[in-house]
C-alpha cells in the first residue's frame, strides 16, 4: 500500500507540475502554427505571474488578477506581433528582447513597490486560488483503486490543472476542425496562397498571437496565485522553454505536445522525490545534478529519438505582401 | 512609403543616425520605467554619468565592464553572422572560467607568461566545447540552438554549483568557491600600472584583460571579413541554399561558428578569474552573457560597433550601480530591463523609423546635389 500511495502522489504532482507547461505549449502551438516563432513564452509566463500576483493583492480577487494577467500577456503578444509581423523584425530577437525585458522589469518593479527582495506580498486565502475538491471525493476515498484514482489523483487540484487538460481537446478542435484553424495552419505553411484566397495574413497572425497571450496568462497565474502565494524573481525558471521544446517534440500537435509536457512534469516530480534518497548501487545523487535532469531531458528530446522535427513551412519569415 | 534605393543611403545614416535614434527611443522608454518605479529619471542620468566618469576608479570600473561585454558581444556576433542565435554565452563563459582555473592551478610550475597563454587557451577550449554540443545538434538534428543553448546555461549552472560544492571547493572556507590561484599568476591590474607611475588610486577590477578584448576584436574582424572561413560562414548565414550550391558545407560552418563563439564567451572567464576573483566563485558570469546579445545587436554585429556598444553598457552598469546606491527604489534588475528595451529597439524594431530617416536624408542630399 505504501508503494501504491507513492505512485498516486507521484502522478498527482505530475499533473500539477505539467499544468503551466501544457498551457504554454498550447499557446506556442497557436503562434507557431501561424508562422510566428515564440520563444517569448518564458517572458510572458513571468509577466503573467507578476501581474496576477500584484493585481490579486491590490484588488482582492484572484480572478481579477488573472484578467489583468491576460491583458498584460496579450499586450506583450501584440508587441511581438508589432515588431515581427508588422515591422518584419527578426522574430527571435524580438522574443529575446521581451524575455530579458520582463525578467528585469518584473523584479525591478516588485523591488520598487514591495521592498528590495523582489517578492510580492503573500496572498491570503481570498486573494488566491484554492484546491478544488471534486464532489464525493471524501466519501469515495475508502473504495479500493477507484478511491485512490478519484480522490487522491484527480481531486484536490487547483482550477488551472483542470482547465489545462480541458484546453488540449479544445485547442485540437480549433486548430484541426474549424475553418479558423485551417486558415491558421495555412498562414503558417504558405502565406502567399492564403493571401491570394483573400485572407489577411497579418490579421490571422495577430489573432493567433492574441489567443497565445490568453493561454500563457493562465500558466503564469497558476504559478503565482495558485501553487505559490506570491511572485518571486525569475519564478518561471525556464518553463517557457521547456514547453516550447515539448511542443516541438510533439510536432506542433496538441495531443503529442501534451504527452511531452506530462513527460517533463513526471521527470520533474521524480526529480523532487529523488532528492536526498539513497539509490541502490548509485548512492545519493547530488541535488544540483538531479535538478539538471529536466534540462538534460529537453536537450535529449530535442535531439530527437523521433526523427527530425519539421516546423511549419513559413515559420520565422515575415510575410511581405507583393504589390 | 516607397522603399529607398539602398545604394543612395550614405553609410553614416544607416550605421550612425538610425542606431542613435533607436538608442534614444530605448533610453526614453527606460526613463519611463524609472519614473514608474518612483524615482526621477533626470537624477538617475546624472548619477549614471557621475558614477561612470566622475572619478578615476569609477571610470576604471566602466572599462572593466566594457571588457566583459566586448567578449560576450563578439561571441554573439560571430554566431549571428552564421544566422545562429547563441544565447548560451552565459554558460560558455562559466565553463570557460573552469578551463582557466584548471589550467592555471595545474600548470603552476611553468613560467607565468606561459601559464597565462595556456589559461587563455583553456578558456577558449572549454567555452568552445560547451558550445559544440548545441552546434552539433543544430547541424545534424535541427534542434533549435536557442533552446539547446538556454538549456546548456541551466546545465552549466547546475554542474558548476555541483563542482564548487562537492568537488573543487576550498574546504577551509564556507562559501562555494575554490582556493585562490598563486599570487604571481594574477593579471596585473590598472592599480598596479598606475602605481608604477606613482599615481595612487583605490581598487578597481580593471586589468590587462582589456588588451585581450582589443585583440579579440581585431581577431574577429579579420576572421569574419578577411578569411575564407568568415566568408563561408556569412554565406551560410545569408542564404544557406545558395551556399550549398557553391559547395559550402553548412554543417561544418555551423559548428565552426558556434565553437568560435563559445570560445570568445569563454574569454570572459579570463577577465573574471585571472583578473578579478583569482578563483572560481559561484555565479561569476552574472548576466554578462545575456548583455552580450544587446551589445552585439546595438553594435550591428561588427567589432567597430561592438566596442562602443560595450562601452555604453559599461557606463550603464557602472553608473547603474551608483544609481542603486543612491536610489532605494532602483535595483540592478532595472538595468536588465533597460537591456531588454535596447534589444527591442535596436534589434527587433530597428526598421521602425529606418525608411523615414533614410528617405529624409536621401531627399535632402538630392536637393543639395541638384541645387
Amino acid at each position: 500500500m505504501e508503494f501504491l500511495s507513492d505512485i498516486a502522489s507521484l502522478i498527482n504532482s505530475t499533473l500539477r507540475i505539467s499544468t503551466p507547461l501544457v498551457f504554454a505549449a498550447m499557446a506556442g502551438i497557436f503562434a507557431e502554427r501561424s508562422g510566428v516563432i515564440d520563444f517569448s513564452l518564458e517572458g510572458k509566463m513571468l509577466m503573467a505571474a507578476f501581474v496576477a500576483a500584484v493585481g490579486s493583492y491590490f484588488l482582492g480577487n484572484p480572478w481579477l488578477g488573472l484578467l489583468l494577467a491576460i491583458i498584460a500577456c496579450i499586450s506583450l503578444s501584440m508587441l511581438h506581433g508589432f515588431a515581427s509581423v508588422t515591422y518584419k523584425g527578426d522574430q527571435v530577437v524580438s522574443c529575446v528582447a521581451i524575455n530579458i525585458l520582463i525578467i528585469g522589469l518584473t523584479t525591478a518593479l516588485a523591488a520598487a513597490w514591495f521592498g528590495q527582495a523582489g517578492l510580492t506580498p503573500t496572498l491570503n486565502e481570498d486573494q488566491r486560488f484554492l484546491e478544488v475538491n471534486l464532489p464525493f471525493a471524501e466519501s469515495l476515498r475508502d473504495v479500493p483503486i477507484i478511491g485512490t484514482i478519484y480522490s487522491d489523483i484527480l481531486s484536490g487540484h487547483y482550477i488551472f490543472v483542470y482547465l489545462a487538460y480541458l484546453s488540449v481537446p479544445l485547442v485540437f478542435w480549433v486548430v484541426f476542425k474549424t475553418s479558423f484553424g485551417l486558415r491558421l495552419r495555412a498562414v503558417g505553411e504558405n502565406p502567399s496562397a492564403v493571401d491570394t484566397a483573400g485572407i489577411n495574413v497579418f490579421a490571422m497572425r495577430y489573432k493567433a498571437l492574441a489567443i497565445n497571450g490568453v493561454l500563457i496568462a493562465f500558466a503564469g497565474a497558476h504559478l503565482s496565485t495558485a501553487v505559490n502565494a506570491n511572485f518571486f524573481r525569475e519564478m518561471s525558471a525556464g518553463r517557457g522553454y521547456l514547453a516550447l521544446a515539448a511542443m516541438i517534440f510533439g510536432k506542433w500537435h496538441p495531443k503529442t505536445a501534451l504527452v511531452a509536457c506530462l513527460l517533463f512534469g513526471f521527470t520533474d516530480a521524480l526529480q523532487i522525490r529523488l532528492q536526498g534518497v539513497e539509490l541502490p548501487a548509485i548512492g545519493e545523487i547530488p541535488v544540483q545534478l538531479i535538478q539538471a535532469i529536466p534540462y538534460v531531458l529537453t536537450v535529449v528530446l530535442l535531439a530527437g529519438f523521433v526523427g527530425k522535427a519539421i516546423a511549419p513551412n513559413a515559420i520565422g519569415q515575415p510575410y511581405i505582401k507583393e504589390r | 512609403m516607397a522603399p529607398v534605393d539602398k545604394s543612395k543611403v550614405p553609410w553614416w545614416v544607416s550605421n550612425l543616425i538610425v542606431p542613435l535614434v533607436n538608442l534614444t527611443l530605448a533610453l526614453l522608454v527606460s526613463g519611463l520605467f524609472i519614473f514608474i518605479a518612483g524615482e526621477n529619471p533626470y537624477e538617475a542620468v546624472r548619477l549614471i554619468i557621475y558614477g561612470s566618469f566622475g572619478y578615476i576608479e569609477g571610470f576604471a570600473y566602466t572599462l572593466y565592464y566594457t571588457t566583459n561585454f566586448v567578449f560576450t558581444g563578439l561571441a554573439f556576433a560571430v554566431a549571428f553572422h552564421c544566422r545562429l542565435f547563441n544565447i548560451g554565452g552565459e554558460g560558455q563563459a562559466y565553463i570557460g572560467g573552469l578551463g582557466v582555473f584548471l589550467v592555471a592551478i595545474n600548470f603552476s610550475f611553468l613560467p607565468v607568461p606561459i601559464v597565462w597563454l595556456l589559461s587563455i587557451a583553456g578558456a577558449v577550449v572549454f567555452g568552445a566545447a560547451w558550445a559544440f554540443i548545441p552546434a552539433y545538434l543544430q547541424a545534424t538534428r535541427g534542434s533549435h540552438v536557442v533552446i539547446t543553448t538556454i538549456m546548456f546555461n541551466f546545465i552549466a549552472a547546475s554542474l558548476m554549483v555541483f563542482l564548487l560544492v562537492d568537488v573543487i571547493r576550498d574546504t577551509s572556507q564556507m562559501g562555494p568557491h575554490t582556493v585562490a590561484l598563486p599570487k604571481e599568476q594574477w593579471f596585473p591590474s590598472f592599480k598596479d600600472f598606475a602605481g608604477l607611475f606613482g599615481i595612487k588610486i583605490r581598487y578597481s577590477p580593471l586589468n590587462i584583460s582589456f588588451l585581450l578584448a582589443i585583440a579579440a576584436s581585431v581577431f574577429v574582424w579579420f576572421l569574419v571579413w578577411k578569411t575564407r572561413w568568415g566568408y563561408e560562414m556569412r554565406a551560410v548565414g545569408h542564404n544557406t541554399q545558395a551556399a550549398i550550391y557553391a559547395g559550402i558545407s553548412p554543417y561544418k560552418n555551423i559548428i565552426i561558428a558556434m565553437c568560435i563563439s563559445g570560445g570568445l564567451a569563454g574569454l570572459l572567464g579570463v577577465n573574471e578569474i585571472l583578473g578579478v576573483h583569482h578563483k572560481i566563485v559561484a555565479g561569476f558570469p552574472a548576466g554578462y552573457g545575456f548583455t552580450g546579445i544587446a551589445v552585439a545587436l546595438m553594435g550591428r554585429n561588427h567589432p567597430i560597433g561592438i566596442f562602443p556598444a560595450a562601452f555604453l553598457f559599461g557606463i550603464l552598469y557602472q553608473g547603474g550601480s551608483e544609481v542603486t546606491f543612491d536610489m532605494p527604489n532602483i535595483t540592478r534588475y532595472m538595468f536588465v530591463a533597460v537591456q531588454g528595451v535596447i534589444i527591442l529597439f535596436s534589434g527587433a524594431l530597428e526598421n521602425l523609423f529606418r525608411p523615414q530617416i533614410e528617405s529624409f536624408f536621401v531627399n535632402r542630399l538630392n536637393i543639395k546635389a541638384s541645387a
